[in-house]
């Protein structure tokens, strides 16, 4: 994975609450078999709207989106993470995440920052107001910052660190390989199996 | 202090605990589809990495398969690229799969239980958020990420994160005509889709206790459209009445233990939960969905309501783009909404009861002209027990397509799909814009509603049926 430490971009404000993974990356799209080539796939309905925001010129080479509430609700596709990333963002801001959604994002370095409603209200308000306007998503402080706003995030210091580190953790799990043997060895006998072995 | 039972289930798997990081829990079922899973296999490989446990995992195919001509080849090269890739991948690591075409083959979340895979107690994972379905049996089941099946298959374990503890009570006798499916969509419109988002729903109560294995699935299946991170019912002789004999069913002294340690499985008296949810069965009746996410559902009997009724200004702009998008006006009463096309089947509602409770609405009686009704059976195992009780027939009589197990017009993967502007009553679980094809507009419904909006044309319960032809007569 890659490692997130600071990142500043132009922002794209999304005013859209509930964008469901569907509306991220419609399930035709899921039939890949890669993690890569999604970025045109990405809110592909919306985008046939020539007014939707991130069909707008000015929006071109954004690296944050600040979303609604409830982003990302609905399938575990990984490929909602792997599509807003293709199409060259970094960090995704909003006041509610779907679980999954969220874990999908930090295992893959997309930075998924939960701030208050009425923040992403003002960020919504400056990056309309101003298309260049720039945020800083900054994990080393836990921070969020543009012209006029400092916002602190909450984000576990775990996953902090694995995301600062870029650390894979199937790697990390492997590590404790003591401990799955020793718990392998004292299951039930009654569990199922799927193959008689 | 006494603890849930969700705490005892994951209790039970933890592998590890350490302070300040995630919990490392024993995953005991590990279900695999072509669509989640190209990407894990391929990280394995990058890796040198093999499956830790393939007696712990099994593969079926169930989002891409087409619902026709299935001896044929799969009319979509990409399909059928990602179908193959599926084959290659459980060839090459011996993952057990059941392919298009055999007797085991069906949706992912019908196929664990009904082979008797999914038990009480049992932490079950999938690429696939309705993988809560399996909650259902007293089960830890969620859906995970392709980066969490490579996870899986390399370590049979994964790091997560505490969870909150949410009961749902239910109390009281449902009304006749009522089904699991109402009551489920009823609740996420009461606690709206994130209202779940963090916890672990157990849903309890006598109204619970009273409903099938079936029904319970239909329940659990739906607790991702709330948000929660996972749904579960004690398990309890009607659990045990279900597994009992099952192919993977535990038998003999192992059948005894097993039932000794399921018995443990419930919320002790004295537990706590962190949020508590109290809905009266009594009070319920059929239930459907006007707008573009499962939370924004009403009562058959309702109107469509008025955005500007919505006091928070995310709800209503919400509500705004759902009636734009569903082009639906506010004050319309839901019973005069017509459909073109209804969808009985998917992992909420693709099972033999449910099957039985549509034939029943419509023997005898006819689709309405216009309206074209798909029926597809949740597996090849649900389809040859309907077969066997005459309902294909039946179906077929009243002018229904009756079709090949998977995933189908769910999320139209395959070639069953809306077409733009068309509108849908369907047995399924989400209702997001584009779900069921392109511009496609969904209303999620039980199957009795299914049935009787496929004989009138129009969003209908059983009830309006006799109505109505009386009124004809």
């Amino acid at each position: 994975m890659e490692a997130f430490t600071t990142h500043t971009g132009r922002a794209v404000p999304l005013r859209r609450s509930n964008a469901d993974t569907d509306q991220i990356i419609p399930a035709h799209w899921l039939k890949k078999v890669t993690r890569n080539g999604f970025e045109d796939g990405l809110f592909e309905a919306w985008r046939k709207d020539p007014s939707f925001v991130l069909n707008q010129p000015e929006r071109k080479g954004a690296t944050v989106l600040v979303a609604g509430p409830d982003f990302g609700t609905g399938s575990s596709r990984e490929h909602a993470v792997w599509a807003l990333q293709n199409y060259g963002f970094k960090a995704v801001i909003s006041s509610r995440f779907a679980d999954i959604f969220r874990g999908n994002s930090l295992k893959n370095g997309l930075l998924t920052v939960i701030l208050p409603q009425e923040t992403v209200e003002q960020l919504w308000k400056l990056t309309e107001a101003d298309p260049t306007a720039e945020i800083t998503v900054d994990l080393e402080s836990r921070e969020v910052r543009a012209a006029g706003i400092t916002a602190p995030f909450e984000l576990d210091d775990n996953a902090r660190w694995r995301l600062l580190n870029g650390l894979d953790d199937i790697s990390l799990t492997l590590g404790n390989e003591a401990d799955i043997s020793a718990y392998e060895a004292k299951r039930p006998s009654f569990k199922p199996r799927t193959l008689h072995v | 202090m006494g603890r849930t039972l969700a705490e005892k289930v994951w209790d039970d798997h933890v592998v590890r605990h350490a302070d300040g990081e995630p919990d490392l829990l024993y995953i005991d079922l590990h279900l695999i589809h072509e669509v989640t899973s190209p990407q894990a296999f391929d990280g394995l490989r990058m890796n040198g990495r093999p499956v830790r446990r393939l007696d712990l995992t099994i593969a079926t195919e169930d989002h891409n398969t087409p619902t026709l001509d299935i001896d044929k080849p799969i009319a979509d090269p990409v399909s059928r690229t990602q179908l193959e890739t599926l084959r290659k991948n459980c060839a090459e690591f011996g993952v057990r799969l059941h392919p298009l075409g055999d007797v085991e083959q069906g949706v992912v979340h019908v196929v664990g239980p009904q082979l008797g895979l999914t038990q009480p107690g049992m932490t079950v994972v999938c690429g696939d958020s309705h993988t809560s379905t399996h909650g259902a049996f007293g089960a830890l089941a969620f859906g995970i990420g392709t980066s969490q099946v490579e996870h899986v298959l390399a370590t049979q374990t994964l790091p997560l994160a505490p969870f909150k503890t949410m009961a749902i009570t239910v109390d009281g006798e449902l009304p006749a005509g009522v089904t699991a499916k109402d009551l489920i969509l009823t609740i996420i419109t009461k606690i709206g889709t994130g209202g779940g988002q963090g916890y672990v729903i157990e849903y309890r109560g006598s109204a619970i206790e009273k409903l099938s294995m079936e029904a319970r699935m239909t329940i659990c299946n739906m607790s991702i459209e709330a948000g929660a991170r996972a749904g579960m019912i004690a398990p309890d002789q009607t659990t045990f009445d279900y597994l009992e004999g099952r192919d993977h069913a535990p038998k003999g002294e192992d059948w005894d233990a097993a039932v000794a340690y399921w018995k443990t499985l419930k919320t002790d008296e004295d537990a706590v939960f962190d949020t508590e949810v109290v809905i009266d069965a009594a009070a319920l009746s059929p239930f459907v969905t006007w707008g573009t996410n499962p939370g924004q559902g009403a009562p058959l009997s309702a109107i469509v309501p008025d955005p500007a009724s919505f006091a928070d200004p995310s709800d209503r702009m919400a509500a705004e783009k759902a009636l734009e998008y569903m082009a639906l006006s506010a004050g319309t009463p839901l019973r005069e909404v017509k459909v073109d096309t209804v969808f009985l089947g998917s992992c909420t509602n693709g099972r033999i009861e449910d099957l039985r409770a549509a034939a029943a609405v419509v023997e005898g009686r006819q689709v309405a002209d216009g309206v074209r009704m798909l029926v597809v059976p949740g597996s090849v195992r649900v389809a040859l027990q309907a077969v066997e009780e005459g309902l294909d027939k039946v179906f077929k009589a009243a002018g229904a397509e009756w079709r090949h197990a998977g995933c189908s017009m769910c999320l139209g993967m395959n070639p069953d799909q809306l077409a733009p502007g068309e509108r849908s009553a369907s047995t399924s679980n989400r209702n997001f814009e584009g779900r069921q094809g392109k511009g496609g507009r969904t209303h999620l419904v039980s199957p009795q509603v299914a049935a009787a909006t496929a004989v009138l044309g129009h969003l209908a319960s059983p009830a309006d049926l006799t109505a109505e032809s009386g009124l004809e007569a």
